[in-house]
């Protein structure tokens, strides 16, 4: 493998990484308040539908990124209703949060469209170009900086920049700021969150929001960066594997950062090669598919570094009984 | 607190929150301009007013009772089983293996090994993990999405791979032996004059799912067993101090559970495709959820919510050949029988609740 090879693998690697990282920040925020969320996968797919369709009729991506996250919002909100205000069981609601996002986007595109499922390809300001950044074509010629700075580094969509700033972002909030002691105190510890007067149902409704807004960039980036427009099922399990890098992180934003870069290398992998040859032994593509919940299921076993989960999650918060 | 009266927990909650789903449907199906009152009398029309359209409800319906009793049985220990996709898948294997490689001289011997096979495989694909969950403490609805995916990738590899016959495209295995076909509805009930069930996949294995109904309710309420996973559902610590180890009770439900969600393979698979193909499930595992949600976990309950599914199935797919609403007008009714059912519980009890308690005080 040359350099060049070795690049276009991480290339790709970075723009399917994108939508996972951008989502497992979301279930970040939403499980370190205390609510898990399974719904990962119908919120992207439903912002994927919205920003795709949105996009082609107005011919604006920007338009169809503000719909997209409108949607995810709106199943947020549906979250929200079910697992803080009705204090329901919160895998459930996300389990019908990804049927009912399944289910509307093909409706509504058969409605709006008629062609089978998908939304009309997206072509020039309906899609987020790549962008070239200051001196990539300068430095082209300079041996392994300029390809690499040019290859890697430049030439992705705007998103993409987007979801690797919100790492750092996620860490200060989360860390640095009194919302995020709050919020992680929340997930931890509600009632003495509670007893220090802060309110417990709205520091959760703004995890899920923030969650929601996330997930929205996410599956806009899905049907308008990564692809050009939507198709049936088009989150094809993303929203899962971002849920394992999730775990595979410990709900924590670098550890997310690595883990979604693994995950996306997977993917990028799987993509390329159809079979992998080490020493003999072929690696068949459905193992590298399956990889990453293997992995997870490993990191939950606690046999390699256990991880635990916020200790208030999944759990409904009870003011007075 | 005063609760309201059990038919009203068991009947009157669940009715709303169908009434509701229904609702919502129907302002779906106006909205993509159809009309909701046409559409349900064509699905009627379709799916019960003939036989062989009882055939594809009964055959949907078959399915959907074995992966909601999975569901139901797992949460009776308060376990939410979300891997009923993934325990049927492996259970498809076991009945491909056992029909391919054991030389059966009649289908009804073939129907036993073959159970044999598919709860055996699917009871396998929760073990693990079950031990987690029980032993480790690992989340069993995160690992069982997880096993779902694994599933897929091992199925998808085993069809490509290994079970694939020479020269064939598509993944699949080669068709089963003649013996082991199953008897359809058409087979046993069809006349010379009077043809029933005309060319429905409904089959013998009906009548195994609602043996499987009566066993899980025998299961449940009538052995020390079934005494012992809903001890362990209402209060872990209580059951752990009468006595009652939660590591054997919950590995023994989640086997039970992989079992009876393995066993609707032995429907789609020997019953009506006749070979194992990649995608023989079609998120039946998961319509297992909202029929336990709906049945209320009682095999009762469970059956009748599984013929509404079938239902539900076989009216859909007279909608999408008859009118312009697409079938997955039936993933989103789904949805909301899940989230009115399962997660807005409290929605319709804390008002029924409160009706309910003013009644009685008014009567006191």
């Amino acid at each position: 493998m040359d350099l060049m090879t070795v690049l276009q693998v991480l290339d790709s690697t970075v723009r399917l990484a994108t939508p996972l990282l951008l989502a497992c920040l979301a279930g970040l925020f939403s499980e370190r308040a205390g609510i898990f969320d399974i719904g990962l996968e119908g919120k992207m797919l439903a912002a994927a539908f919205f920003s795709a369709a949105v996009a082609s009729l107005t011919g604006s991506v920007w338009l169809g990124l503000s719909a997209g996250i409108g949607a995810s919002l709106v199943l947020s909100g549906i979250h929200g209703l079910a697992s803080i205000t009705f204090r329901g069981n919160q895998l459930i609601s996300g389990v019908a949060i990804n049927f009912l996002a399944a289910g509307m986007t093909v409706l509504i595109a058969e409605d709006w469209f008629s062609q089978g499922g998908r939304t009309p390809s997206l072509f020039g300001g309906g899609r987020f170009e790549g962008i070239t950044l200051p001196f990539a074509e300068a430095l082209r010629g300079v041996p392994v900086i300029g390809p690499i700075y040019y290859e890697l580094i430049s030439g992705h969509s705007i998103l993409v920049y987007v979801g690797f700033l919100t790492v750092p972002l996620t860490w200060w909030i989360l860390f640095r700021t009194r919302f995020g002691l709050r919020l992680r105190a929340v997930g931890e510890n509600p009632a003495a969150v509670d007893t220090a007067g802060v309110s417990v149902v709205g520091l959760r409704f703004a995890a899920v929001a923030i969650c929601g807004v996330l997930c929205g960039i996410a599956g806009a980036y899905l049907a308008t960066g990564l692809q050009a427009g939507f198709v049936k099922d088009m989150t094809a399990g993303r929203g899962f594997i971002a849920l394992a890098a999730l775990i595979f992180a410990k709900w924590r934003p670098w550890y997310a950062l690595y883990s979604c870069l693994l995950f996306g290398l997977l993917q990028a992998v799987a993509l390329r090669y159809q079979s992998i040859e080490v020493g003999g032994l072929v690696i068949p593509v459905q193992f590298m598919d399956a990889l990453p919940y293997i992995l997870t299921v490993v990191i939950l076993a606690g046999f390699v570094g256990k991880a635990i989960p916020p200790r208030a999650g999944g759990e409904p918060y009870v003011k007075e009984r | 607190m005063d609760r309201m009266p059990g038919w009203a927990d068991a009947i009157l909650v669940p009715l709303i929150s169908l009434l509701l789903a229904a609702f919502l449907s129907a302002l779906v199906i106006i909205g993509i301009g159809e009309s909701p009152v046409a559409a349900f009398k064509l699905m009627v029309d379709g799916a019960l007013m003939r036989s062989a359209g009882w055939g594809y409800t009964l055959y949907y319906a078959t399915n959907f009772i074995f992966t909601g009793l999975a569901v139901a049985v797992a949460f009776h220990a308060r376990m939410f089983n979300i891997g009923g996709e993934g325990q049927a898948m492996i259970g498809g294997l076991g009945v491909a293996l056992v029909c391919l490689y054991i030389p059966w001289p009649h289908w009804s011997l073939a129907l036993l090994g073959s159970a044999v096979g598919a709860s055996l495989f699917g009871a396998a694909w929760a073990l693990i993990p079950a031990y987690l969950q029980a032993k480790r403490g690992s989340h069993i609805v995160i690992t069982t999405i997880m096993f779902n995916f694994i599933a897929a990738a091992l199925l998808n590899y085993v069809l490509v791979n290994v079970l694939r016959p020479v020269g064939a495209m598509d993944p699949a295995t080669a068709k089963f032996p003649d013996a082991t076909h199953l008897p359809t509805f058409q087979d046993m009930f069809s006349t010379a004059a009077d043809p029933m069930f005309r060319g429905a996949p409904a089959n013998v294995t009906f009548f195994l799912a609602v043996i499987a109904c009566v066993l899980v309710w025998l299961l449940i309420w009538r052995t020390r067993l079934g005494y012992e996973i809903r001890a362990l559902g209402h209060s872990e610590p209580a059951a752990r101090y009468a006595g009652i180890s939660p590591v054997r009770t919950v590995v023994i439900a989640m086997l039970i559970s992989g079992g009876l969600a393995g066993l609707m393979s032995v429907n789609t698979t020997q019953g009506e495709a006749e070979r194992l193909i990649l995608n023989s499930i079609e998120g039946a595992g998961f319509i297992g959820i909202a029929v336990a949600l709906m049945g209320r976990n009682h095999p009762l309950g469970v059956f009748l919510a599984a013929i509404l599914f079938g239902f539900l199935y076989q009216g859909g797919a007279e909608l999408a050949l008859w009118t312009t609403i697409p079938r997955e007008l039936i993933v989103v009714i789904q949805a909301l029988v899940i989230l009115f059912t399962g997660a807005l519980d409290n929605m319709v009890r804390m008002p029924l609740e409160r009706i309910f308690l003013s009644f009685r005080r008014r009567k006191s």
